[in-house]
């Protein structure tokens, strides 16, 4: 991908020059802009009306005068974003989750990838790959599902083993002091199975002489897997968290919609970016700060991924996104 | 003598004891599900959902077989939708991939730089879920549920990757030598050498379309279009409503007598689950491999 950058800095420059290039072009490779055309419609009706779209934000909308005859009101929405309490919630809940569900990836499916090249016996390692990246296939609506048979308050099997050992149920759908742990459990079970795979990809392209040579200069399986198989492994690491940390202002809507249930009192654990912009839209009507919101989430989020993309870059030119 | 890049078999026992809780965790809300969904529903508001079904019953699957038409609708449209929907994002992907692929292309900066900025910006819910509403007035039609995956911008820069790298220009030109139009070569001679990577990501626009139910909360209120995720979804979200309400309306206290609603909430589930576990052995050897392609190379 890197080489979008690269073509882009070479022949950016003969785009600009005159019109007539590009119909020369035109009528030489017709076929080729034919090719290009159903996609571009997916595009302009996907991306590029949203992205114009969101000027909204400026505006106070009303149902009745439409889009364009609302009446423009400047950062009168962004300021009620602002004073109420909800855009410091959001943002933090939506940084804070990232920043634990990067650090479980970076950690917890590593040591899974390594354990899944470590086991002896090679059949058994495929059926536990299998079975945990099972839940990667399964939507929220359906995790949801199996979550409320552990939670729900009178007959999940969480509070039966509570009351079996002796101890108070917890209406969980109600008490809010669980969710953080709930939601990166939650998170941890459908992502690590798909996350270990892609490393253990990695782990199993490395070249096994080198453990070899490890093992010769007196060194334990351990300390090859620490001194050599975990700094082989360190770019694939960095790469992918760091890609992780572009994206670390938008999350996965279904998680923090579908499996708390769209549970007022977890609100304050549970909100973020996405439940937010969703229910303003949908629920409260309220398209102003839904709008707003939103605006706030493309602009931070796209400093965001540049950034990101600039530091991967430095490391390795290959793996940056441009 | 022991081999020295191989764990003891100590370190391995105490590994495979830590994976088999893994994968207990893994499986244990599966069985749990479905073990209430064959239990008699007397049994589960009593003792709760367990691990083994107490008292066995099918009544939940009888009560949702009663209802088998809405059951059925709603895989017909994930079907529809799942087949249509992938189908027409593979052919959209692979045609805009190969243009921005051809070296001699003298525009292909510009059009791959028009995909790729979509992965960088934009304009979120709102003004998306308008130009729906309000431009292309397609919600509560099936387009509403098709058109928002069909070019996922990574996977056109992978195709374009995959032509790029695994399509000689030589066969290409040959190609053109012999008469070849410019789409007969893409059908014929591009296409099937890119075979891998056009079932890789079909694969994973079957899953985007037969998982969804982001795109039918937001656009559809008409019953007869809800897919299979979105019925589980509605299907829940009533249960919840008429246990939380039973005490206040009196015919919903009637209706909570004789509705199995605990158990056939669970017997939902498994008609969810069910095609995804049973077509499990089959496809994930390849998503596996689509994975080590796409997320590494790409």
């Amino acid at each position: 991908m890197a080489e979008v950058q690269r073509s882009l800095g070479t022949e950016g420059v003969t785009v600009k020059r005159q019109k007539p290039a590009l119909l020369k072009e035109f009528a030489k490779n017709k076929v080729l802009f034919f090719m290009l055309l159903p996609g571009l419609l997916v595009l302009l009706a996907n991306n590029y009306l949203p992205m114009f779209g969101i000027i909204i934000a400026f505006k106070d909308y009303n149902y009745s005068k439409g889009f364009w005859k609302s009446d423009w009101v400047g950062f009168e929405n962004f300021k009620y974003l602002f004073n109420s309490k909800a855009a410091y919630q959001i943002t933090r809940n939506t940084i804070l989750y990232n920043l634990a569900f990067i650090i479980i990836a970076a950690t917890i499916a590593v040591a899974l990838a390594i354990i899944f090249n470590e086991l002896l016996n090679r059949r058994m390692s495929k059926l536990y790959q299998s079975v945990m990246f099972l839940p990667y296939f399964f939507s929220w609506v359906v995790i949801s599902y199996l979550v409320f048979a552990l939670l729900s308050s009178d007959m999940g099997f969480v509070n039966k083993q509570l009351v079996n050992l002796g101890m108070e149920p917890v209406e969980w759908y109600v008490d809010p002091r669980f969710w953080p742990l709930i939601i990166i459990l939650v998170n941890t079970w459908k992502w690590t199975g798909y996350d270990s795979i892609i490393y253990l990809a990695a782990i199993v392209g490395f070249d096994k002489s080198l453990y070899e040579a490890a093992a010769v200069d007196g060194a334990s399986r351990f300390q090859q897997i620490t001194k050599v198989m975990v700094p082989m492994l360190m770019p694939v690491i960095t790469i992918l968290t760091l890609i992780k940390v572009g994206r670390v202002f938008f999350t996965d809507f279904g998680l923090f919609f579908n499996i708390p249930r769209n549970s007022g009192p977890l609100f304050d654990v549970t909100n973020v970016i996405e439940t937010y912009v969703f229910r303003a839209l949908r629920q409260t009507g309220d398209i102003g700060m839904a709008s707003a919101a939103g605006f706030y989430q493309a602009i931070v989020g796209f400093i965001v991924v540049l950034t990101a993309n600039y530091i991967v870059r430095r490391i390795d030119k290959d793996s940056s996104l441009f | 003598m022991r081999d020295c890049t191989k764990i003891s078999r100590k370190a391995d026992f105490a590994l495979n004891i830590i994976m088999i809780l893994c994968t207990l965790a893994c499986v244990i809300p599966l069985i749990i599900v479905f073990s209430a969904s064959i239990t008699d529903e007397k049994a589960v508001t009593l003792y709760g959902y367990s691990l083994i079904p107490r008292d066995f019953s099918l009544e939940a699957y009888k009560y949702i077989f009663k209802n088998i038409m809405v059951v059925l609708r709603a895989y017909g449209v994930t079907l529809l939708v799942t087949v249509t929907g992938s189908s027409l994002s593979l052919i959209i992907i692979s045609l805009y991939a190969y243009p921005i692929s051809r070296k001699d292309f003298k525009y292909r900066s510009v059009f791959t730089f028009i995909v790729f900025l979509t992965m960088l910006f934009n304009g979120g819910l709102v003004p998306w879920y308008m130009v729906y509403v309000n431009v292309l007035h397609i919600n509560d039609t099936i387009m509403a549920l098709i058109l928002p995956y069909l070019m996922t911008p990574l996977y056109v820069l992978i195709m374009r990757t995959f032509f790029m790298t695994t399509i000689p220009e030589g066969i290409i030109e040959a190609a053109r030598i012999d008469g070849a139009g410019e789409f007969q070569t893409f059908v014929r001679i591009v296409l099937p050498l890119a075979k891998p990577v056009l079932a890789t990501i079909g694969l994973f626009n079957v899953l985007t379309y037969w998982n969804d139910w982001y795109a039918p909360l937001l656009f559809i209120n008409n019953e007869k279009l809800f897919n299979l995720q979105y019925l589980m979804y509605r299907v829940d979200k009533a249960i919840l409503y008429l246990s939380n309400n039973a005490g206040s309306i009196n015919n919903a206290t009637q209706i909570m007598a004789n509705l199995p609603s605990q158990t056939a909430r669970m017997a939902m589930a498994v008609i969810g689950i069910g095609p995804i576990i049973l077509s499990y052995p089959f496809f994930q050897k390849y998503f596996v491999e689509g994975l080590t392609i796409g997320s590494l190379k790409g």
